[in-house]
């Protein structure tokens, strides 16, 4: 693949990665917060493709392609199932508009502190390397103003594919058994909110943080 | 030797994957202490043996050594006292052996990746431990336990995913841990000093520092006694021997001085937390998990004063911590048992109504306390004299005040506990009441640690050499 052409590819993979994290912070739905992710896992695994396509890496490309079957859809299938449960996901977050202004700040933050990550670097994949840490800010932001679990696993899950999407950047990767057992504690953490979510229904009858509040000094 | 290596992690994944399968046999209870002393076994052939043991990815040189030896130690006492405790069923059984398994490659990996993928594994293996009792408290501490630990670590991989682009700067990216230390790989430093600092906050999450330290109470009380007494005993120090790598790369590139800098302020954070909070503690449980926050702060304060002393007695700490810590879970889950609250206000007379409970509790507090002859009386001096040698006598001043209140705190609620005339069992305990009988056997494994806590201090011809070793492989020659 030539040069302009993977630019071409990274530039909008790493855009719609930015614009689905932005727009997790203006969503309320279960569902729609889970539709989200499933673009941003495929975008993910995108950029990887073409990163590995175009430094004729096959190990990046069966990376990416792991990606895209985990990503975009074990993990999607696993919240989904929660999402779609029988009680409607009640998520007092904060508005909108203060969720996506907060979300604006943090990309503009992102990409004011993240120079030395770049370290004069002046390729496509070095200069997207600040929307990376914009993802990662974005999935605390959404952590700390969603109430609703899924709300909660949505932000974890944002803010892991900002780490993904650094590590891809900066270095082309971990090594493969790492990026395998990364990603496989990442399913299972997953795996095991969404169990606690079941749960948490049953012995809370909701699924907001807000009702956990039995634990304080 | 070197196949030896991967016994630690290859027995308990075998036995925890056996009780997995068939957990209805009887025996399936005493799966996870087999496992336990597998571990404790070969952590001390390999102290005893005193070389590096290299097996692919895994690596056991003297700090590693001892560490395993810590975690053996302390899963010895807490799941051979936890056979008093409630059984936990065979897949708690099995979990449990998933979490030593996890454990044990956390230590032993020379691979820093490797070394997080079984610290974040630690977070899977003991969610459910820790939502056991399937209440409303157990499972809301089992999701802020998952939500925080997974964070927290996440905030650790971007650091250590840092640290790997940082050192691309030589040709050859790597995450061995020896290859990182060595000096002979390049790092690019603005990269490698934003990945140590996020890697350390990160692990001082997993180990329950201050301000980041806000799952570990409900967790700890939450989860089955020897469960919590896993995971205060060694599971803190696991995450702390994390940070102790990571100090040794930056050691080696761009200087300890932002490593040290982190540690001694989540120290001093960490016992000013657990000062006011045992003060006003209403709850036992909760009364040791702020014990354990206050000890892994002496932890972090020892390896913050830079110094060989102050990281020796860190080590030794973190031997003489967990091996009473877990025992004294295992009794407070007991208490729990015969009282059916796990309220201080609940439970009176305890040396008068269970001697055989009361004594070792009040032994083992002691030793949490610091009191002469236990090896915490010595280690918490040092880490005094070593934060003294180092010149921070602010630190010194503020973490001697700091120990006195939670000397002070622990001292009145479990006096309030164990003295006194025994009062009439509550109508309506919040916990079911399990019959418990006084018995040698089940008093033995608390007995045992607590003279292990005193006997370790009266040994320090057999560890000064160890421990000493192991400062120097981790960097610290001062």
């Amino acid at each position: 693949m030539n040069a302009s052409l993977t630019s071409g590819f990274v530039t909008t993979a790493v855009g719609i990665l930015l614009l689905t994290a932005v727009l997790q912070t203006w969503r309320r739905s279960a569902a729609g917060s889970v539709r989200l992710l499933v673009v941003q896992g495929l975008a993910l695994a995108a950029l990887v493709a073409a990163l590995g396509a175009s430094r004729g890496d096959v190990e990046l490309l069966a990376v990416a392609g792991i990606i895209a079957l985990v990503k975009a859809g074990v993990l999607p299938w696993a919240l989904g199932r929660t999402a779609t449960g029988r009680i409607v996901e009640r998520d007092n977050a904060v508005r909108p508009a203060v969720g996506l202004l907060g979300a604006t700040v943090l990309t503009m933050f992102a990409y004011a502190v993240s120079d030395p990550l770049r370290g004069g670097d002046q390729s496509a994949a070095a200069r997207a390397i600040p929307a990376g840490v914009a993802l990662v800010l974005i999935g605390f932001w959404i952590l700390l103003t969603r109430h609703s679990a899924v709300g909660q696993l949505v932000g974890f899950v944002v803010l892991d594919n900002g780490i993904a999407m650094v590590a891809f950047l900066t270095s082309d990767g971990l090594p493969l058994t790492v990026e395998l057992g990364a990603t496989l504690d990442v399913l299972l953490v997953v795996v095991i909110l969404r169990a606690l979510t079941t749960r948490m229904r049953n012995t809370h009858g909701g699924t907001s943080v807000d009702d956990l509040t039995e634990l304080r000094d | 030797m070197a196949a030896m290596l991967w016994l630690p992690v290859l027995v308990p994944t075998v036995l925890g994957a056996l009780v997995a399968w068939r957990h209805s046999d009887a025996y399936a209870r005493y799966v996870p202490l087999v496992a336990a002393l597998a571990i404790l076994g070969i952590g001390i052939a390999l102290v005893a043996k005193g070389q590096v043991v290299t097996s692919s990815v895994l690596r056991a040189d003297a700090a590693a050594s001892y560490v395993l030896l810590c975690v053996g130690a302390v899963a010895v006492v807490a799941l051979w006292g936890g056979l008093s405790n409630p059984p936990l069923g065979g897949r708690g059984d099995a979990l449990i052996c998933a979490f030593l398994a996890a454990m044990s490659l956390a230590v032993l990996s020379d691979n820093l990746g490797v070394m997080w993928v079984a610290v974040e594994a630690t977070t899977i293996a003991t969610a459910f431990l820790v939502g056991h009792a399937g209440t409303r408290g157990a499972t809301e501490a089992a999701w802020k336990y998952v939500v925080l630990g997974s964070v927290g670590v996440a905030i650790a991989f971007l650091g250590i995913v840092l640290v790997y682009a940082s050192s691309r700067t030589g040709g050859s990216p790597t995450l061995s841990w020896v290859a990182l230390v060595s000096g002979t790989v390049p790092l690019s430093p603005h990269l490698a000093r934003v990945g140590v600092a996020l890697a350390v906050l990160g692990f001082a999450t997993k180990a329950g520092l201050a301000p980041m330290h806000s799952w570990l109470p409900d967790a700890h009380s939450q989860a089955p006694a020897p469960v919590s007494g896993l995971m205060s005993g060694v599971l803190l120090s696991v995450a702390m021997y994390a940070i102790l790598r990571i100090q040794a790369v930056a050691a080696a590139h761009i200087g300890v001085g932002l490593v040290h800098g982190l540690l001694l302020t989540f120290g001093l954070l960490s016992l000013a937390v657990a000062a006011f909070l045992t003060l006003t503690q209403k709850d036992y449980k909760r009364l040791l998990a702020y014990s354990s926050i206050e000890h892994m702060g002496v932890i972090a304060l020892g390896v913050g004063s830079g110094t060989t002393l102050g990281l020796v007695a860190a080590l030794l700490h973190m031997l003489g911590h967990g091996v009473v810590k877990a025992a004294m879970f295992v009794l407070a889950g007991r208490v729990l048992a015969i009282t059916g609250s796990s309220r201080i206000a609940q439970v009176k007379g305890l040396l008068a109504r269970r001697p055989d409970l009361g004594w070792p509790f009040v032994a083992g507090t002691a030793a949490l306390l610091g009191f002469p002859p236990f090896v915490t009386f010595f280690t918490e001096v040092a880490v005094l004299i070593a934060l003294a040698e180092s010149g921070l006598w602010w630190a010194v001043g503020g973490a001697a005040a700091l120990l006195l209140i939670t000397f002070i705190g622990i001292a009145r609620q479990v006096l309030s506990m164990t003295a006194g005339a025994p009062e009439p069992q509550p109508d309506a305990p919040d916990h079911p009441l399990v019959h418990d009988t006084p018995s040698l056997r089940a008093t033995a494994p608390a007995a045992i640690a607590m003279t292990a806590g005193a006997v370790v201090s009266f040994l320090s011809l057999v560890f000064v050499p160890v421990l000493g070793a192991a400062a120097a492989a981790l960097g610290v020659s001062r």
